[in-house]
């Protein structure tokens, strides 16, 4: 077992637990009691695979961006999560929850959603299932990610408005437990990222971790090497970047870069970059790095990315963070901004903005002519035009 | 001896009521001012509500109070501040209710400390595990004589009620029905068979109802089982109208009925 994996009592160092009322106990024991079981059977193992390569097009493809590889004075290498069936890494763990939820006898499907990514990636396996689907967006979410809201209803789900507190993501989430709260039986919540009560982050991080598994594939055939010298993610609860690390973590050559939303700087007063403004605390479920006042209200983050517009990370990112395993770093709007139409003139990909901070990076670094670098491109940016062109005045 | 096990000790067999209200709403300052009024009109404990910016566990009126008690200013340490003079002006016992991250800010041993100076007898935190409890802060809580309040819902397993009986120290808080708070009870076959089946476990702690309990048949329902009941959202609903503090002895009355006290 990895020392950076989670404990029998659901814990990474000091970080995880299960802090729920008693009224969500019977669903999270029942998860914690089977997850293991049924991910290792084997008809879920091959039904799992199978969606994954026919209905999400995986493996997806590590690209040897050549052009950005020159600028940059290393071998870049993109992890092109954007190519993935709607458009980033989410449907990975929302196929593997589904299947989940079906093996648990399960009827309706609640979550929760920023950005709309999940929340699209929920609605398509929903409707792939024939199984009833609700969302919950923050208000705020609602009109900024319209197009995505389109998506979910014509899927079928029942998209809901958050309207407690900030009208956003972590809004939306405590709306997703408290109905959970209210229908205890045969409702199952597919939470988005590494986040959540135990067993949650973990399974989550299994879901995901095909990125790396693949990634290790790749650079093998394309390098000789299975493992690069950096890895490079964004992050907003961490699960594409957990995705990415997740079978590089033993290798301790292998540099783990996760790039956090600075926003509009992280001194500004609007920021997401958790690892450095926030504390220690307890977040929908878990024990973590929170953004927060000395009284312990959670604080709202800001991100010109709904997607890393979160004010914590997942446990298992807080114990890396805190044993210096991975490196935490800022990306602000601007550079990541930049970065994205920086791929886009040099490489012909628009990145989803939340992939632009982990591009954004590497203008940061210095590297060798043999450096290995890896950036997972965790989504694409067809979400984010109307963004992209407000900020560029196209 | 901590005042909630006097409580019960003393008016075992007599129909108790508990009422709910978030600290610093309506108005930053209410806190004392309506514990003093709830005792007067004949409550037998209370619970004051530090308010938290994510209540996952509470339906939309207590979350509406908790929001505006922050924006108020209210928090753990102006609470504390307050409750100084709790003790010159109510007698009942008084439990605090709120969320873990809060109290894991202020310190536990801290919190604990607070609670034995201003006389707070035991605290109701929803989303702190029993595993973390008794690992970590058991013994904090046992120093400084505070009962730590834990939650049952109809699906909790008897094993597990079991251990939560051996655990706690002042009640058990039996949670009406698969629900955040505020949504009305209804007396049905399954909730008298949920309260009908606790009850026959004869455990060691009195059992007291919270969730849905707005009115005095919900009251006389969940009390045929139970020895104390709470209300909460039904009466932080009240404190919207401008003479709250006028209304309250009617407003207990019709939960209690005359027979009160
Ligand atoms: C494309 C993309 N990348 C990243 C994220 C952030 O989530 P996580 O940190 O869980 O990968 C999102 C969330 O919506 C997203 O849509």
């Amino acid at each position: 077992m990895s020392n950076y994996q989670v404990n029998e009592k659901g814990y990474y160092g000091d970080f995880g637990g299960a802090y729920i009322p008693e009224m969500m106990f019977p669903n999270i024991e029942e998860l914690r009691l089977r997850y293991m079981e049924i991910i290792n059977e084997d008809s879920f193992k091959k039904e799992f695979e199978q969606l994954l390569r026919d209905y999400v097009g995986r493996p997806s493809p590590l690209y040897l961006a050549k052009r950005f590889s020159e600028k940059y004075g290393a071998n870049i290498f993109l992890k092109r999560e954007d190519l993935n069936h709607t458009g980033a890494h989410k449907v990975n763990n929302t196929i593997g929850q589904i299947l989940l939820a079906k093996r648990l006898g399960k009827k309706r499907i609640i979550a929760e959603t920023g950005a709309g990514q999940h929340g699209v990636a929920t609605a398509t396996v929903c409707a792939l299932m024939g199984i009833k689907c609700v969302v919950y967006m923050g208000e705020i979410d609602i009109q900024r990610q319209a197009p995505n809201v389109a998506r979910m209803k014509m899927m079928g789900a029942e998209v809901r408005p958050a309207s407690s507190g900030s009208k956003t993501l972590k809004d939306a989430t405590n709306e997703a437990m408290r109905d959970w709260i209210n229908n205890p039986v045969d409702t199952h919540y597919i939470i988005g990222s590494v986040v959540g009560p135990h067993p949650y982050p973990d399974m989550v991080a299994r879901f995901q971790s095909v990125i790396s598994a693949e990634t290790r594939k790749q650079l093998l055939e394309k390098t000789g090497r299975e493992t690069p010298d950096y890895a490079i993610a964004c992050v907003g609860g961490g699960s594409n970047a957990i995705g990415m690390f997740y079978h590089f973590l033993d290798d301790e050559a292998v540099q783990l870069i996760a790039a956090e939303a600075a926003g509009k700087g992280v001194d500004s007063g609007h920021s997401a970059a958790t690892s450095v403004l926030g504390q220690e605390g307890v977040l929908h479920g878990s024990r973590t790095i929170l953004m927060q006042t000395t009284d312990g209200q959670v604080i709202e983050p800001y991100s010109i990315s709904a997607g890393l517009d979160y004010p914590g990370i997942g446990p298992q990112h807080a114990f890396l963070h805190k044993i210096g395993r991975a490196k935490y770093v800022s990306i602000t709007d601007d550079e990541a901004m930049q970065a994205g139409l920086l791929l886009t003139r040099m490489e012909g990909i628009i990145p989803a903005v939340e992939s632009a901070h982990a591009l954004a990076q590497l203008e940061k670094m210095s590297f060798k002519p043999s450096d290995n670098v890896v950036v997972c491109l965790s989504g694409r940016g067809d979400k984010d035009l109307d963004n992209y062109m407000k900020y560029f005045n196209f | 001896m901590n005042r909630i096990k006097q409580l019960f000790n003393n008016k075992a067999g007599k129909k108790m009521l508990s009422i709910y209200f978030t600290a610093g709403y309506p108005r930053i300052d209410s806190t004392i001012e309506l514990a003093k009024t709830l005792e007067t009109a004949g409550v037998d404990f209370l619970e004051i509500g530090f308010p938290y910016s994510d209540p996952v566990a509470d339906g939309p009126v207590i979350q509406h109070s908790s929001e505006e008690a922050l924006k108020n200013g209210m928090s753990l340490d102006l609470l504390f501040q307050q409750l100084k003079e709790l003790r010159q002006h109510v007698q009942i016992p008084v439990l605090l209710m709120g969320y873990v991250n809060p109290m894991l800010q202020y310190g536990v041993e801290r919190f604990c400390k607070s609670c034995a100076e201003v006389g707070v007898d035991g605290v109701i935190v929803p989303d702190l595990p029993m595993y973390e409890y008794e690992e970590l802060y058991q013994d904090v809580f046992r120093k400084y004589n505070i009962s730590n309040i834990f939650l049952i819902t109809p699906q909790t397993s008897e094993a597990r009620i079991r251990k939560i009986d051996e655990l706690s120290t002042g009640f058990i808080y039996m949670v009406s029905s698969f629900a955040t708070t505020g949504k009305n009870l209804t007396v049905s076959e399954q909730t008298t068979a949920y309260f009908e089946r606790i009850k026959a476990l004869n455990l060691h702690n009195p059992l007291v109802v919270g969730f849905g309990i707005a009115d005095q048949a919900s009251f006389d329902h969940a009390l045929t089982y139970a020895d104390a009941a709470i209300v909460g959202s039904a009466f932080v609903r009240l404190l919207d109208q401008e003479d709250y503090l006028e209304q309250i002895p009617s407003f207990v009355e019709r939960i209690k009925g005359s027979v009160a006290v």
